[in-house]
């Protein structure tokens, strides 16, 4: 029987994906899928070792992406992706640690973590995928959640403002600074390379699409009609001040690199430093 | 200008003579077993600890971060520690609260590192300045879920020293978070400590693989339960989760992988019980009356046998070294030796239920609690055993 099925053309990605991982537990019209093809295609082309790269996740639908990249991968707890990524990198200064999770995980259980990563520059890439809600759990409302979006926990709307995510981590002191769509996916594989590459805390949001648990309560029942609205809304604008790139119901969505500082310090290169000086202190003993 | 490179000094292991407090010897202790990260959050009575990492780490190639909460304390020295670093946080009971599932986390990924906890009163803030030993249950049971751990409780300044490389030693042989009880008269009271060499220094590092990354199963155990420990950048693709996981670490989510795993993770420490399990034996030989204690309670101990001797009544001590795994052998053991026996604690008795538990109903259990704020005086513990002793 076998001998007569067709031999599966090899993905060019497959070297990159845990062997029997796949398929994934995504649904139909997220764009999750295509999102970790962008970060596998950055971070081949970015030339980095990959034995150096390191991919951090915390809990929740991105943040399975870990568990089936085929680097050192490392699924943590809910909101605690951060602090064990800082944790990794300062023990190799060339290591290149990049944290993938989802909206609910990094800026609500794990908002102070963002918040005081980004503060250090810690050497680290955060890519940040947006979905608006707690997918996984069935579409509870989120800190990104915008005013009077329908969910699972606000059935007559949402009461709250929402997290502008790029605002915050540049706020806080992210010294790279980017949003895309998931329909952006040229640009954003562009931006995941320089995110990485970058020397400092990178934060990337990338706006996904859950037509499960977020689209069809917000009359965006099929994943590409999510992408539709993307793309009506979107407004391409590098440099923009992120502190002015809030996401409301239907107003626009500006995307772009809004934020690049080269010569701030990162914590790896401070703690190098304060090596450096207790090492030349003579002063020994208890 | 000579042309000789000098030679970096090795300041990890400060052989000598001093008196200092017992925080800071559990610090140089742990630099001494090769720690090279310290991730903590202030919190008294066990910032000493954090300010003299912060000092010395940088010293010997290390690096010292204080996170903004505890909870990112325990998961960076997780991090750090799937870098190849050994590493270590130390806290007090609040902290150790919000630490727990993260501890769990280390214990699901079979992640090596200390944890030093200062105990002090509680329960929630408690009595910040004054000792407690309120931590021995939740040190045991405060993660969600089965596992089983290892906590060592030290008595003296020396102790404080030796259990911090000890603790290391048994989270590196056995890959999980160990934690070391101390509480906050050890922590600040001064004694000496002696810092030997460190060639007599018994360093344990964890195994490492030695099959090709191809095939590596990082989950899969030796004979004695414990999996060889590749770390991030050797080419293995490391693979953890939290997850319920099969020997490749992959998630799978059913009854069969979760009973294959938690019970490999309990039975690797109740099956290397006794290699785990450190205690002493203090004037038992010709004992009628036994006291268990640990931490500063068995040094109160000591002076209440020695008066209660001088009065004729044979008492002795079984001190708990190791707290977690617990001795239940030895304790029934002992409950066979003598009637009555009296545990010694700064709680209202959680070391206690587990003496009534391991004597199974051999001898008679008394508890002599204190609630925390202050240790007993040798003259309570006496007076006790007199009251109750007729």
């Amino acid at each position: 029987m076998t001998d007569k099925l067709l031999k599966a053309v090899e993905h060019p990605s497959d070297v990159f994906l845990r062997p029997g991982r796949i398929p994934h537990i995504w649904c139909p019209g997220c764009s999750l899928g295509s999102v970790t093809n962008v970060i596998i295609e950055a971070i081949k082309q970015s030339g980095i070792d990959s034995k150096k790269i390191s991919i951090i996740s915390g809990i929740g639908c991105t943040g399975r992406a870990a568990g089936y990249l085929n680097f050192d991968s490392f699924h943590t707890t809910h909101g605690r992706a951060i602090p064990f990524a800082i944790g990794l990198s300062v023990t190799d200064p060339e290591r290149k640690v990049i944290v993938i999770s989802g909206d609910g995980d990094l800026a609500s259980i794990g908002g102070n973590h963002l918040i005081h990563g980004a503060r250090r520059n810690a050497d680290i890439t955060v890519i940040c995928v947006n979905n608006f809600q707690y997918g996984m759990t069935g579409g509870q409302v989120g800190p990104t959640s915008y005013e009077g979006q329908f969910q699972t926990t606000a059935p007559y709307g949402n009461v709250e403002h929402p997290f502008d995510l790029p605002g915050l981590a540049y706020s806080c002191g992210a010294t790279f600074v980017a949003r895309w769509t998931a329909l952006d996916v040229r640009r954003m594989k562009e931006t995941i390379i320089e995110a990485i590459l970058h020397k400092g805390f990178s934060f990337v949001e990338i706006l996904g699409s859950c037509p499960t648990t977020y689209g069809r309560r917000n009359q965006l029942r099929e994943g590409l009609e999510i992408l539709e609205n993307f793309r009506k809304r979107t407004v391409l604008k590098h440099g923009a001040d992120p502190t002015k790139t809030e996401i409301s119901k239907d107003g626009p969505i500006i995307v772009g690199k809004f934020v690049e500082i080269k010569d701030k310090s990162t914590l790896t290169d401070n703690l190098l430093k304060v090596q450096r000086i207790a090492k030349a202190t003579k002063a020994r003993g208890l | 200008m000579s042309e000789t490179i000098q030679k970096e000094e090795d300041r990890t292991v400060l052989t000598g003579e001093y008196f200092t407090t017992g925080n800071l010897a559990a610090a140089e202790g742990a630099l001494a077993a090769g720690c090279k990260f310290f991730g903590g959050y202030p919190i008294t009575p066990s910032s000493e600890i954090a300010e003299h990492m912060s000092y010395r780490l940088p010293q010997v190639g290390g690096h010292f971060l204080q996170f903004e909460d505890e909870i990112a304390s325990i998961v960076s020295i997780l991090g750090a520690s799937w870098g190849g670093w050994k590493s270590m946080t130390a806290t007090s009971g609040p902290g150790y609260s919000l630490m727990l599932e993260n501890i769990g986390l280390g214990i699901m990924t079979e992640t090596p590192c200390v944890i030093v906890n200062v105990q002090r009163g509680g329960p929630s803030t408690g009595l910040p300045t004054l000792v407690g030993q309120q931590d021995i249950q939740q040190t045991r049971w405060g993660s969600h879920g089965d596992y089983e751990v290892i906590a060592l409780a030290p008595n003296s300044v020396q102790e404080c020293f030796d259990l911090t490389i000890v603790a290391f030693n048994y989270a590196e042989k056995y890959r999980l978070p160990v934690t070391l009880l101390m509480d906050e008269t050890l922590g600040h009271m001064s004694e000496k400590l002696i810092i030997p060499t460190k060639d007599e220094i018994k360093v344990i590092n964890r195994k490492k693989p030695k099959d090709d990354p191809s095939i590596h199963l990082p989950y899969k155990a030796d004979d004695d339960l414990v999996p060889p420990m590749a770390t991030a950048g050797e080419g293995y693709r490391v693979m953890t989760t939290g997850l319920t996981h099969d020997e490749r670490g992959y998630p799978v989510l059913n009854a069969e992988t979760q009973e294959k795993l938690i019970r490999r993770l309990i039975d690797k420490i109740r099956k290397n019980k006794d290699d785990i399990i450190l205690l002493e034996e203090y004037k038992l030989e010709d004992a009628e009356i036994a006291l268990i204690s640990f931490g500063i309670s068995a040094r109160a101990s000591k002076g209440a046998i020695e008066l209660a001797r001088k009065k004729g009544i044979k008492v002795g001590l079984l001190r708990l070294i190791t707290i977690w795994p617990f001795a239940d052998e030895q304790i029934e053991k002992l409950a066979e030796q003598v009637g009555n026996i009296f545990v010694v604690e700064i709680n209202a008795g959680q070391v206690t239920r587990e003496v009534q538990r391991a004597v199974k109903g051999k001898a008679e259990v008394h508890g002599v609690f204190k609630y925390g704020g202050a240790i007993h005086t040798p003259e309570e513990i006496l007076s006790e055993i007199e009251r109750r002793i007729k």
